[in-house]
C-alpha cells in the first residue's frame, strides 16, 4: 500500500491505494465518487471517463498511484458552483440525450473535452470523438444533438429551432 | 401547439437531474456496513464433468471468509423457469435442474462452479486462482443441427437435447401443407436470426443482506422486475415467504431484457449473506456478463410463402430451430413459441399458417428474451421472404405488401395464429414512411451513387408487434406461470401531493416523468406535485415489472384506474363539504365544483378533510385517499409500422453505410413524444447492430470467441445516420383507458429487414444476383455474396 494525493473536482484528497488500484477504483471505492461508472474491462465503453490534468482519460486505464499531484475532475464535478446544470448538462437533457443514465457520465465528461478543442464540431466530428464511449439506449441520435446544441450556445450562437 | 404539461407534451425527464450529475444510485453505487465480497469461479469449458474440486487452499487464503461449492448448496433449489411449453404431442418440455452452482457437471463456459467471498473483491478474486479444480471435457453440442443429430446430451433428460419440439396451429398443418402443394408460387427460404448479447451498459450487480434478529432478508440487484424476482426465488430457490424477503432495483443501467430473468448470482448471494450474516457483494465484470448474461434470438429457420396467381398470399410455411442454452432461463420457452408462432400472420390476410419449432439444449451460455424476443424473428422472416418473392415474380415490394395489408375495415382482426387484433392502419404507416424517406426521388440518388461506382439500395418493411402483455387467462392456458397484469397504489397526501407507487420497473425508460404526466393530467394538478415510486417491494405493493413494452399500456392503466378510483372518492368528499349532491360535482383542473353554481372547492382542501375529518361524512366513508388497481388487461396491444432503409455498398469491399433510416409508427395515443422518439432510436440501433455488425459467435468447442468489447461489435456512434421517426400515425388501442400500445421494441423489430431488404436492392438492382445474406452484413458477408455472384454473371 502506497499514499497518493490528487485534487479530485477542486478538493484535496488522498488514500491507500495498492499497486494495481485503477483510478476509476479509488474514485469509486476510495472517494464514495460514484457518478464515474465501470462498465467493461477492456477500456473500451468509456463509462468511466474522467478529466486528468485537463484532458478525458479512462479511469480504468491508469492506475491511482501514478496520479500523484494530478488535478482530476469527475461528473460529480461539472455541475455550475450554484448546483444548477452545466451547458453540456442541460443540453443533455433538453434533447433528452440519455435514458438509462449509465453511459451519460462518461459521454459528458468526454464531449466537454471535445468541446474544450473544438467549439464548432460537425457531426460526422462529434460521431468520430464519441468511438470511445458506447450507449446502448439512445442510438446516439440525441447525444449528438445535445453535443451540437451544446457546442452553439457556448459559441453563443443562436440555436436552431426544433 | 404542443403542449407544455401532461399527456401529449415533451416533459424534460426529472431523472435526468440525478443521472447527468453522477448522483444516481445503481446497485454498484450501493455498499452495506461490513459487506464481504464474492467472486465466482467459473467453467473454462463447455461440457466437462468434475473430477476433482479441492477448496482447502483457498479457504486459507489471506481475507476468505468462505468458499462454497454446489455440496454446500444441497438444501437450495435450482433456478426456475416462469413458463412451460407443451410439445405437439401433449407432453410438457423437457426440464432438467438449473442448479445454483453446478452439480458434477459442467455445461457451459461460464457455469458457475465455486463461490469464494472474502474482505475484498481482489482477495476473493487472488484466492479462486487457488481452487484445484479438475474437469474431464466432454464433447460439446454448439451448433443446433449437430446437436439433435447425435451430439453430445447436455442433460440425461433430453438425450436428443430437445427440449421441445411445438407445433402451431397444428389443426391446421395438412391444410397448409395442401395449401403450399397447390400454389401458383411458392417462395421459399432459409436464413438466420443471428445470436445477440443484449449489453446493457451496467453490467448485473447482485448484493445479499440478513438481519438474523429479525430474520429478514434483502436483495439488492439489477433487475426489470423485482417482484417477480422475490417470487422466482423465496418460493422456488430459497423457501424465504414474501414478508421476510425484499428485493431492491434501484436505478438500473440498462436491462433490454437480460434483466428480466431470475440469476443464480442473486439466490447465491442471499443464501450466503444468510449463512454468514454479513451483506454479500457480486459484481459482473463485462467478461462475466458475455459469458453469464441470457443471450438473445439465435434461430435457425426455413419459411415458405404460398401466393396465388395474383399474388394473393395463401399459406405461410415455418420450420424453426431455436437455441435455448443450456439451461432454460426464466421465460426462454416463452420466445420461440408464443411470442413468436402468434406473429406470423404479420400485417397480412395470409389465411393458413403452420410453425413447427423445436427447442433445443447445446452447450452455450443460456438464450431467453432480448428487445422484441421473437417478434424480430416472426418479422424478420416475414418480411424477409416477402421481399424475396417480390423480386421472383416481378412486383414491387411495397405493391405486393399493400395488397396483402388486412384492410382497415377488417377490424378487429381475428388472425390464424390465435391473437385478434384490435385497430391498425398498415397502409398509412407504410405511406407515411415512403414520403418522409423521399422514395420517389430514390432512382435519381441511386444513379448518383452509381456514377461513383457505388450501389445505393432501399428496403422497406412492415411489421406488427404484440405488446402489453398481457391476459393473465391468456398467457396461463399458454403455459405462463404468473399472472401478467400491473398493480399500482395512487396515494394522495394530506396536503395534496401525490405519491404513486407502480409495479413497473424503469431501467431508461423515463417512467417517472411520463407516469407523473398521466396523473397530473387526471388531476389536473403539477407534474412536480406528482412522485414517481418503483423498484422496491417494501414499497410498492405488487408488480410483474418491465418487458414486453408493457410499462404504460398495463402498469400506466393501473395507476389510471386507481386516480378514478381517488376522483370519485374525493367527489363524494367535496359534496360533503360543498352540501350538494354527489352527483352534480365536477372535477375540472383541479378544482371541485357544484354544477350550475359558483360554488368550488380546491383539491388541496378535499385532501386535507380526508386527513383531517373534523367536518366529514364519516359514516359512509373511511377517512384517507389511498387506492390500489391491478390491472389485467383485455388483449394484447398490437403496435405496428412500416420502416425505410437507404444504403450504399461499396461493391470493391463490402463496406455497407446506412444514409437514412426512416420509421413510420403506429403506438396508438403517446404521452411524452420526446421519449418515445429515444425508444425508437434505441431500438432502431439495436435492430441495425444486429443487422449490419453485431454476432454472438462460439466455436465448434464452446468457446465464446465473441467475448468482449474487443470481438463483439457494439455500434458506436459512427455508425448510424440522423433517423427519421414519426409516429403521427395514430390509431388508438381500443382496449386500455390510455389508449396506448407501447413502443420499446418496435425499432428492434421492423429494422433488420428493412436493413437487409435495402442491401440485396442495392446489390440486385446494381446487376449482382444475390437472394440472400446472412446478418450480419459485415463487409465480409456481403463482399464474399458479391464475389460469390460476379462468376456466374460473367458466364452469362
Amino acid at each position: 500500500m502506497a499514499t497518493v494525493s490528487m485534487t479530485v473536482n477542486g478538493k484535496p484528497v488522498s488514500g491507500e491505494v495498492e499497486g494495481r488500484t485503477l483510478l476509476v477504483e479509488f474514485l469509486r471505492e476510495g472517494l464514495g465518487l460514484t457518478g464515474t461508472h465501470v462498465g467493461c474491462d477492456t477500456s473500451q465503453c468509456g463509462a468511466c471517463v474522467v478529466h486528468v490534468n485537463g484532458a478525458s482519460m479512462k479511469a480504468c486505464s491508469v492506475f491511482a498511484g501514478a496520479l500523484e499531484g494530478a488535478e482530476v475532475t469527475t461528473i460529480e464535478g461539472m455541475a455550475n458552483p450554484d448546483g444548477s446544470l452545466g451547458v453540456l448538462q442541460a443540453a443533455f437533457r433538453e434533447h433528452h440525450g440519455l435514458q438509462c443514465g449509465f453511459c451519460t457520465p462518461g459521454m459528458i465528461m468526454s464531449a466537454a473535452d471535445l468541446l474544450a478543442r473544438n467549439n464548432d464540431p460537425t457531426e460526422a466530428e462529434v460521431r468520430h470523438w464519441l468511438e470511445g464511449n458506447f450507449c446502448r439506449c439512445t442510438g446516439y441520435h440525441n447525444i449528438v444533438k445535445a453535443i451540437m446544441a451544446a457546442a452553439a450556445e457556448m459559441r453563443g450562437a443562436p440555436v436552431a429551432a426544433e | 401547439m404542443p403542449k407544455d404539461a401532461g399527456i401529449g407534451a415533451s416533459s424534460k425527464r426529472r431523472e435526468d437531474a440525478r443521472f447527468l450529475t453522477g448522483t444516481g444510485q445503481y446497485t454498484d453505487d450501493i455498499n452495506r456496513p461490513g459487506q464481504l465480497y464474492c467472486h465466482f469461479l467459473r467453467s473454462d469449458v463447455a461440457h466437462g464433468k468434475i473430477t476433482s474440486l479441492d477448496t482447502t487452499a483457498a479457504k486459507s487464503a489471506p481475507g476468505v471468509v468462505a468458499v462454497y461449492t454446489a455440496e454446500d448448496l444441497a438444501a437450495v433449489g435450482g433456478v426456475p423457469c416462469g413458463w412451460q411449453v407443451t410439445d405437439k404431442h401433449g407432453e410438457p418440455m423437457k426440464e432438467p435442474k438449473h442448479p445454483i452452482l453446478a452439480e458434477g457437471k459442467v455445461r457451459h463456459v461460464g457455469d458457475p462452479v465455486v463461490a469464494v467471498i472474502a474482505e475484498s473483491l481482489d482477495q476473493a478474486r487472488d484466492a479462486a486462482e487457488m481452487v484445484a479444480l479438475d474437469i474431464e471435457d466432454l464433447p460439446a453440442a454448439v451448433n443446433m443441427a449437430d446437436a439433435i443429430n447425435g451430439g453430445a446430451a447436455v442433460h440425461d433428460e433430453a438425450p436428443d437435447n430437445i427440449c421441445f419440439d411445438w407445433g402451431f396451429v397444428e389443426e391446421n398443418k395438412q391444410a397448409v401443407d395442401d395449401a403450399i402443394a397447390s400454389a401458383a408460387h411458392v417462395t421459399k427460404l432459409e436464413l438466420v436470426n443471428n445470436r445477440l448479447v443484449a449489453n446493457p451498459m451496467e453490467p448485473r450487480v447482485a448484493i445479499g443482506e440478513y438481519d438474523r434478529a429479525r430474520d429478514e432478508h434483502t436483495l439488492y440487484t439489477t433487475s426489470q422486475n423485482p417482484h417477480v424476482i422475490r417470487l422466482l426465488m423465496g418460493a422456488f430457490v430459497l423457501s424465504i415467504p414474501e414478508h421476510k424477503l425484499r428485493v431492491v432495483a434501484p436505478d438500473v443501467g440498462g436491462g433490454f431484457g437480460s434483466k428480466i430473468y431470475h440469476y443464480a448470482e442473486e439466490a447465491f448471494v442471499t443464501w450466503a449473506a444468510t449463512q454468514l450474516a454479513k451483506p454479500v457483494k457480486w459484481t459482473s465484470t463485462r467478461s462475466e456478463a458475455f459469458l453469464s448474461d441470457a443471450q438473445g434470438r439465435d434461430h435457425v429457420t426455413t419459411i415458405e410463402l404460398a401466393m396465388d396467381a395474383e399474388h394473393n398470399f395463401t399459406a405461410l410455411r415455418c420450420s424453426t430451430l431455436a437455441n435455448m442454452g443450456a439451461y432454460l432461463s426464466t421465460f426462454a420457452p416463452c420466445v420461440p413459441t408464443w411470442l413468436h408462432g402468434t406473429l406470423l400472420a404479420g400485417n397480412y390476410k395470409t389465411p393458413l399458417i403452420y410453425t413447427n419449432v423445436k427447442a433445443v439444449f447445446t452447450n452455450t451460455a443460456p438464450v431467453d428474451a432480448y428487445r422484441g424476443a421473437g417478434r424480430p424473428e416472426a418479422t424478420y422472416q416475414l418480411e424477409r421472404v416477402i421481399d424475396m418473392a417480390a423480386r421472383e415474380v416481378g412486383m414491387d415490394p411495397a405493391a405486393l405488401r399493400r395488397k396483402n395489408f388486412i384492410p382497415t375495415d377488417a377490424f378487429p382482426y381475428q388472425t390464424p395464429v390465435a391473437v385478434q387484433y384490435d385497430t391498425g392502419d398498415y397502409d398509412a404507416t407504410l405511406t407515411k414512411a415512403m414520403e418522409l424517406a423521399d422514395v420517389a426521388g430514390f432512382e435519381a440518388r441511386r444513379q448518383e451513387s452509381a456514377a461513383r461506382g457505388k450501389l445505393r439500395g432501399l428496403g422497406v418493411a412492415s411489421y406488427i408487434e404484440a405488446c402489453g402483455i398481457a391476459p393473465s387467462s391468456l398467457v396461463g392456458a399458454l403455459g405462463a406461470r404468473a399472472g401478467l397484469y400491473e398493480a399500482a397504489t395512487v396515494r394522495v397526501n394530506p396536503t395534496g401531493s401525490i405519491s404513486v407507487f407502480t409495479g413497473s420497473h424503469s431501467h431508461g425508460q423515463g417512467h417517472e416523468t411520463t407516469f407523473a404526466q398521466v396523473v397530473a393530467e387526471m388531476l389536473g394538478c403539477d407534474e412536480g406535485a406528482v412522485d414517481i415510486v418503483h423498484g422496491d417491494t417494501s414499497k410498492v405493493p405488487f408488480g410483474m415489472g418491465t418487458y414486453g413494452s408493457r410499462s404504460l399500456a398495463v402498469g400506466g392503466s393501473a395507476i389510471y384506474k386507481s386516480v378514478e378510483k381517488i376522483i370519485a372518492k374525493a367527489k363524494k368528499i367535496a359534496a360533503h363539504l360543498l352540501e350538494a349532491s354527489e352527483a352534480d360535482i365536477t372535477f375540472e383542473n383541479g378544482q371541485f365544483s357544484v354544477a350550475g353554481t359558483d360554488r368550488t372547492l380546491a383539491w388541496g382542501d378535499v385532501c386535507l378533510a380526508a386527513y383531517v375529518p373534523h367536518k366529514y361524512p364519516i359514516e359512509e366513508l373511511e377517512p384517507g385517499l389511498e387506492e390500489t388497481s391491478f390491472y389485467d388487461p383485455a388483449n394484447f396491444t398490437y403496435p405496428a409500422g412500416a420502416y425505410v432503409a437507404e444504403v450504399e455498398v461499396d461493391p470493391e469491399t463490402g463496406v455497407t453505410t446506412v444514409l437514412n433510416f426512416t420509421a413510420a409508427d403506429d403506438f396508438g395515443n403517446v404521452v411524452n413524444p420526446m421519449i418515445v422518439e429515444g425508444q425508437v432510436h434505441g431500438g432502431l440501433a439495436q435492430g441495425l447492430g444486429q443487422a449490419l455488425m453485431e454476432a454472438c459467435v462460439y466455436d465448434a468447442d464452446g468457446q465464446l470467441q465473441s467475448a468482449s468489447y474487443m470481438d463483439y461489435a457494439m455500434p458506436r456512434a459512427g455508425d448510424f445516420p440522423m433517423f427519421t421517426v414519426d409516429h403521427s400515425c395514430v390509431t388508438p388501442c381500443t382496449h386500455n383507458p390510455l389508449g396506448v400500445k407501447g413502443c420499446g421494441e418496435a425499432g428492434a423489430i421492423g429494422s433488420p429487414p428493412a436493413l437487409v431488404n435495402a442491401v440485396l436492392d442495392a446489390l440486385n438492382k446494381g446487376g449482382i444476383a444475390v437472394p440472400h445474406i446472412d446478418m450480419p452484413l459485415s463487409p465480409r458477408r456481403v463482399w464474399e455474396a458479391i464475389d460469390a455472384a460476379r462468376p456466374a454473371q460473367a458466364a452469362e
